[in-house]
């Protein structure tokens, strides 16, 4: 590889300078003060959450990256009001949630869509259960489908379709609500690396074309840089913010900035806050050395 | 018929063929050990049945009598040079041959006796049939809400659960005396015998059918704005349907495990009174055909309910296992 100097990840060009000093005119939407989480069970307590503090803009694309078990997925639940926080206030819009609502969606990683309903009736739930008559749901959720491209499934099951085209009805699903915010807990996980491409260059289109805030959890680097405008780093045991990083890789994002050296100086802070080398490391995360015995031939070897 | 035509088709599906090859074979193989028991002489055919008594009184033609017994007569006559007793290698009286039992089926369907008092063998099982029905429609109502309500809400199942565990392990058939007292000599108890039999399976079942739904089915419910009840309505039932069909198929064959002890209580009626009063009067033949009616009907409902799962959820790429 290059041994070229990186630029800082803290220097900005002046357009992206520009652009972060637009967004902080944005009102905020979201504002999470000293947030704490803790589990309470039959083996003692977790501290799954320590402190969290940030806002989130109006428009704005946020990207929450950190190791495994380091809360993510806690801090997601308790903002779209599905288990709830043991310190701190989160404040939806200057007030403070209570369970779920429909100005949070959100998109799980895993199967979420209901599999006894059609693509179509998928997303006319958001709004039939908000009282929306069915003539209206409908005429939203095909506009929904027609907007990620599966207008063509809507009568066709859940289980008919690929992976990605799930995911792109789920996101249909919640958007459909009109939601303040949009939440997605590693929605591409489980995808492969091209139809993840497609799906984060077309979660990126949607994000441009409408009033939709979207606060999105990964822990793929290059995932979380090409989204975001910034990048809340969590790190584990327990979960606290380590930094908030303003990308400074200027918009619009494509596939050829990934070798760009904003886009490289940034990925190394990041790996360098999510891997660090001298820090002991948590149980969870420590490298595995089973204790093995040969079970095949002595001759018998694949390397 | 459609399935004909799929299984002649020289592109048929391998796996389709292969199952309904194993399907059918599943049911030979008994039938082909019974044909060898009946129709070889040499196996097994433990009694002679006497077609010549010869010089022996006390044998009559068609009596059965045991392979020993028949050798020593013949050795008898031997020593004494009287005639021989003749006879040909039989089993006993209650196993009677494929054919003879096909041909009670036959005549217990078609031309059962119309004139006598005593309730014919379709009669039989018409009555069992709505005994079944209402034993079963009955529970189901009680249960499948009481199932799906404890499945839903933690306290609910809470508060059910140990009671329900407790009483499930009282059999059913105990109830009899207590349920003829109560309910009348009549329908009343047997109905009630089966309701016993199976509602309290059917609610622990149930519920835990409904526990095991996928969580984040709810989850994503509830951040669509779904609330309290119509989470029930419109997430819980509709995605345990067709679980909660698949355990409806199962419990419906145990519906029928209790109709046998259900029918012995009070005035014995039904199917299971036929197949009792045939066995008294030694119609080993009809015996073997009201067992056999009540398997066909209870393996073709199933049949038919499995088809109309297909149907009912095509959603459901389980079904299709089934
Ligand atoms: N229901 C629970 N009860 C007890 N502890 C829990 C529970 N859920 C999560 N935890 C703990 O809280 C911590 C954070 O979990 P969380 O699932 O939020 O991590 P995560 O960052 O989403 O991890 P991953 O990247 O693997 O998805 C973990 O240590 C976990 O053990
Ligand atoms: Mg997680």
């Amino acid at each position: 590889m290059t041994t070229d100097i990186l630029p800082s990840y803290l220097d900005q060009s002046d357009a992206v300078r520009a652009r972060f000093e637009r967004i902080r005119q944005r009102e905020v939407i979201l504002e999470v003060r000293a947030l704490g989480k803790c589990y309470r069970s039959a083996q003692g307590e977790t501290e799954a959450l320590r402190g969290i503090d940030f806002t989130v803009r109006r428009r704005e694309f946020v990207c929450v990256i950190g190791p495994s078990g380091c809360g993510k997925s806690t801090l997601i639940r308790i903002l779209a009001g599905l288990d709830n926080h043991t310190s701190g206030e989160v404040l939806l819009d200057g007030k403070p949630i209570k369970g779920p609502g429909q100005d949070r969606g959100m998109v799980f990683q895993g199967y979420s869509l209901f599999p006894w309903l059609t693509v179509k009736r998928n997303v006319m739930f958001g709004p039939e259960m908000n009282g929306r008559s069915k003539d209206e749901a409908e005429r939203d959720a095909l506009l929904w489908l027609d907007l990620v491209g599966l207008e063509k499934f809507a009568d066709a099951y859940p289980h008919q379709l690929s992976g990605g085209m799930r995911q792109r009805v789920a996101i249909a699903r919640a958007l459909v609500n009109q939601p303040r915010i949009l939440l997605m807990d590693e929605p591409f996980g489980a995808l492969d690396a091209q139809t993840r491409a497609k799906m984060q260059s077309h979660l990126i289109e949607i994000w441009k074309n409408i009033d939709v805030t979207v606060l999105f959890i990964t822990h793929d680097l290059d995932e979380a840089i090409y989204l975001a405008d910034r990048i809340l780093v969590l790190k584990a045991h327990p979960g606290e913010v380590q930094e908030v990083i303003e990308v400074p890789v200027p918009r619009p994002h494509t596939l050829g900035q990934f070798n760009s050296p904003e886009f490289r100086a940034t990925k190394a802070r990041l790996e360098a806050l999510i891997h660090p080398e001298s820090e002991g490391v948590p149980e969870d995360e420590q490298k595995v050395h089973p204790h093995l015995i040969r079970l095949t031939d002595v001759t018998d070897n694949v390397e | 018929m459609n399935t004909i035509a799929k299984w002649l088709a020289s592109d048929a599906d391998p796996a389709f063929r292969k199952r309904t090859l194993f399907g059918i074979g599943s049911f030979l193989l008994p039938l082909l050990v019974w044909s060898m028991v009946s129709y070889v002489p040499w196996v097994w055919h433990p009694k002679m049945e006497i077609t010549n008594p010869g010089g022996v009184d006390f044998l009559q033609v068609g009596m059965l009598v045991d392979k020993y017994m028949f050798r020593d007569q013949v050795a008898d006559m031997e020593k004494q040079h009287l005639a021989v007793p003749q006879g040909t290698p039989a089993n006993p009286i209650y196993l009677p041959a494929p054919d003879q039992v096909a041909k009670a089926l036959y005549n217990g369907i078609f031309n059962s006796p119309k004139d006598t008092d005593v309730p014919s063998m379709p009669a039989s099982l018409w009555h069992s049939i709505q005994l079944i029905f209402w034993g079963f429609l009955i529970s189901s109502i009680i249960g499948v809400p009481l199932g799906i309500l404890s499945g839903t809400y933690k306290s609910f199942g809470r508060l059910t659960g140990p009671f329900i565990e407790f009483f499930r392990y009282l059999p059913a058939p105990a109830f009899g005396a207590l349920a003829v007292a109560i309910l009348g000599i009549y329908d009343g108890p047997k109905i009630a015998i089966i309701v016993i039999g199976t509602l309290f399976q059917q609610v622990l079942i149930i519920a835990n059918t409904t526990r095991k739904l996928e969580t984040t089915l709810i989850e994503a419910a509830r951040t669509l704005g779904t609330r309290s009840f119509k989470l029930l309505t419109r997430v819980v039932v509709p995605g345990i349907m067709p679980d909660l069909y698949r355990d409806q198929r199962i419990l419906l064959g145990w519906a029928w495990t209790y109709l046998i002890v259900a029918e012995l209580i009070g005035t014995s009626t039904g199917i299971t009174w036929f197949i009792t009063q045939q066995a008294r009067y030694q119609h080993f033949d009809n015996v073997y055909a009201g067992i056999i009616t009540i398997g066909i009907l209870g393996f073709g409902t199933d049949l038919v309910l499995a088809f109309l799962g297909r149907k009912l959820f095509p959603w459901d790429r389980t079904q299709d296992r089934s």
